[in-house]
């Protein structure tokens, strides 16, 4: 009998799914590059604004991402998907974060100092107004924040050690989501095609869960009653 | 039966269209603008916008320059907020091509002794051609020095004679969805067409022009061709494109933004670095040219630096008419 083919995630699809999703920091960084050489030739003319932009879209994107994998490994029956979850996760995290520092560096203008109501204020005060005041950076703020207990609970001994709650805890992906998208949408001005557009694949992933639940909590009915 | 006195006649109307095309051609070689501080550069124009050998040909009086950098003319026309053809700043420079600048009218209508469609050489006959070198500051926290090629808006809407009832005076864009694809947009919010307005004391004020060029070229169609208006005190929004009516009013016009967003954009949107919008602090701004490695962030000025025209709002409180 032949032997079957197994697909070697772990030496051939972790290292492949990794140099994919770090293919648009790369670019990015070959775009900076460009840009530090000779300033016009890898950026456009707000070479701020591309950055923070590029790698907000990246974040919002590997999130739904890290959304996509169970519904996929349910759909194509490939319950080995989920063994790339965490690597996407993690990823959508990286993109955040330099996604909100290079917001707080590139546009934020702290280093002109930001006057509030005719004050100059500090650094981190600053920060803080910033957040307070302007709903969409509440909203995106708002979904890093979420994140951070999972990118720090995502590793195996925090697995074990959190045992059933790590699940529950994990859900906080879901607020997480809608926070980022609210951000997106409450940043849309003239032209609301992006948040229909990402709006359109969170109800679809969302959906799925809920039709799945649906599903397995009548399967068990059916199964108690016979 | 039309009679058509010779005073219908406009030149624009009588020059055959071939005619037109390659003396289109041939201005857009030989262009001489006389346009000052070191612009003076015959490169064609990224979108070339008039035929217009009669505007081309023309002195242009050289502008003062301000003591501060000039934005490049490539940062200039190619990053632009022109929705018509896009949200992203690089649509405009992508699509403006599309749109047709000539012939152009103007239709001026409301309270003026002399309502009516004009083209825009009519319009222009007899008004001497000057460059202003300009900050341009966008309510997006960016900020831009250009050499304008213009008029003060006065000496157009003078010629309409306004009568004693005009208090403000309203400017519309072209509509035109065949040739503007962000107006056929379907996730589109904004109620087309682009409408601006300004106070007719604003309006009269020797600072706010009507811009035909920039550069020392004529002015690119994603920069609002062929002619467009430029207050340098307002927020960059005000400064509408593409205009082709103006309408004197007894009531305040309704500005697309405002109707759009009454929180985040009022009817005035002077540059006021105290009076923050909601998305962004107006402290400070983004100049161009910018760089990773130089932001060139710089404070905001009080009506972006322009303090002879604070006696125009005597008596407003700037913090609820922003």
């Amino acid at each position: 009998m032949p032997r079957q083919f197994v697909f070697p995630v772990v030496r051939v699809g972790k290292p492949l799914a990794f140099c994919v999703l770090a293919l648009p920091l790369a670019l990015l960084g070959i775009d900076v590059w460009r840009e530090f050489q000779l300033p016009g030739s890898g950026l456009g003319p707000d070479p701020g604004e591309d950055v923070v932009h590029h790698l907000g879209t990246w974040g919002l994107r590997t999130l739904l991402l890290t959304l996509a994998v169970s519904p996929a490994s349910r759909l194509f029956k490939r319950p080995q998907l989920v063994r790339y979850r965490r690597m996407v996760g993690l990823w959508a995290f990286t993109y955040l974060v330099l996604h909100f520092l290079s917001y707080f560096w590139l546009l934020g203008g702290y280093a002109a100092g930001v006057a509030i109501d005719g004050r100059r204020l500090g650094f981190a005060e600053a920060l803080v107004m910033d957040i307070y005041k302007r709903p969409y950076i509440t909203a995106g703020f708002l979904a890093l924040v979420l994140l951070i207990p999972l990118a720090i609970t995502s590793t195996r001994g925090w697995q074990r050690r959190l045992r059933r709650r790590w699940k529950t805890l994990h859900r906080l992906v879901y607020p997480a989501a809608i926070a980022a998208w609210t951000h997106l949408l409450w940043l849309s001005k003239g032209s609301f095609m992006d948040p229909f557009v990402y709006g359109l694949v969170l109800v679809v992933l969302f959906g799925e869960r809920i039709v799945f639940r649906i599903r397995k909590q009548r399967r068990a009915r059916a199964a108690s009653a016979v | 039966m039309l009679i058509k006195r010779p005073s219908d006649i406009r030149t624009s109307e009588i020059t055959p269209e071939s005619v037109y095309r390659s003396r289109r051609r041939f201005m857009r070689e030989s262009l001489t603008v006389a346009a000052g501080a070191g612009t003076a550069g015959l490169v064609s124009a990224p979108a070339v916008a008039l035929p217009a050998e009669w505007l081309t040909a023309r002195e242009v009086k050289p502008g003062v320059p301000i003591g501060e950098e000039m934005t490049s003319e490539r940062d200039a026309t190619s990053y632009n907020n022109f929705y018509e053809f896009g949200t992203d700043k690089a649509d405009p420079a992508e699509y403006a091509h599309e749109m047709t600048v000539d012939p152009w009218t103007v239709k001026v209508s409301g309270q003026v002794e002399k309502p009516g469609k004009i083209g825009l050489e009519d319009m222009l006959a007899g008004i001497d051609l000057e460059e202003r070198i300009y900050r341009l500051r966008c309510v997006e926290a960016w900020s831009m020095v250009i050499p304008w090629i213009g008029f003060p808006v006065k000496k157009v809407l003078d010629k309409f004679q306004p009568t004693s009832d005009a208090k403000y005076v309203e400017f519309r864009t072209l509509h035109r969805p065949s040739e503007m694809r962000g107006q056929r947009s379907f996730f589109s919010n904004i109620d087309w067409p682009y409408v601006e307005g300004l106070r007719m004391d604003e309006a009269n004020h020797p600072l706010a022009i009507f811009a035909v060029g920039m550069y020392g070229k004529l002015l690119p169609n994603q920069n609002g061709a062929p002619i467009r208006l430029v207050v340098p005190w307002k927020y960059g929004f005000k400064s509408i494109k593409s205009i082709v009516e103006i309408r004197l009013t007894k009531l305040q016009p309704k500005n697309t933004w405002n109707v759009l967003q009454p929180t985040e954009y009022g009817f005035y949107a002077n540059v006021n670095p105290n009076v923050d919008h909601p998305r962004w602090s107006q402290a400070s701004e983004r100049r161009f040219p910018t760089t990773l490695f130089r932001p060139n962030r710089i404070p905001t000025r009080m009506f972006n630096g322009y303090d002879e025209v604070a006696s125009l709002y005597k008596g407003l409180d700037l913090s609820r008419h922003y």
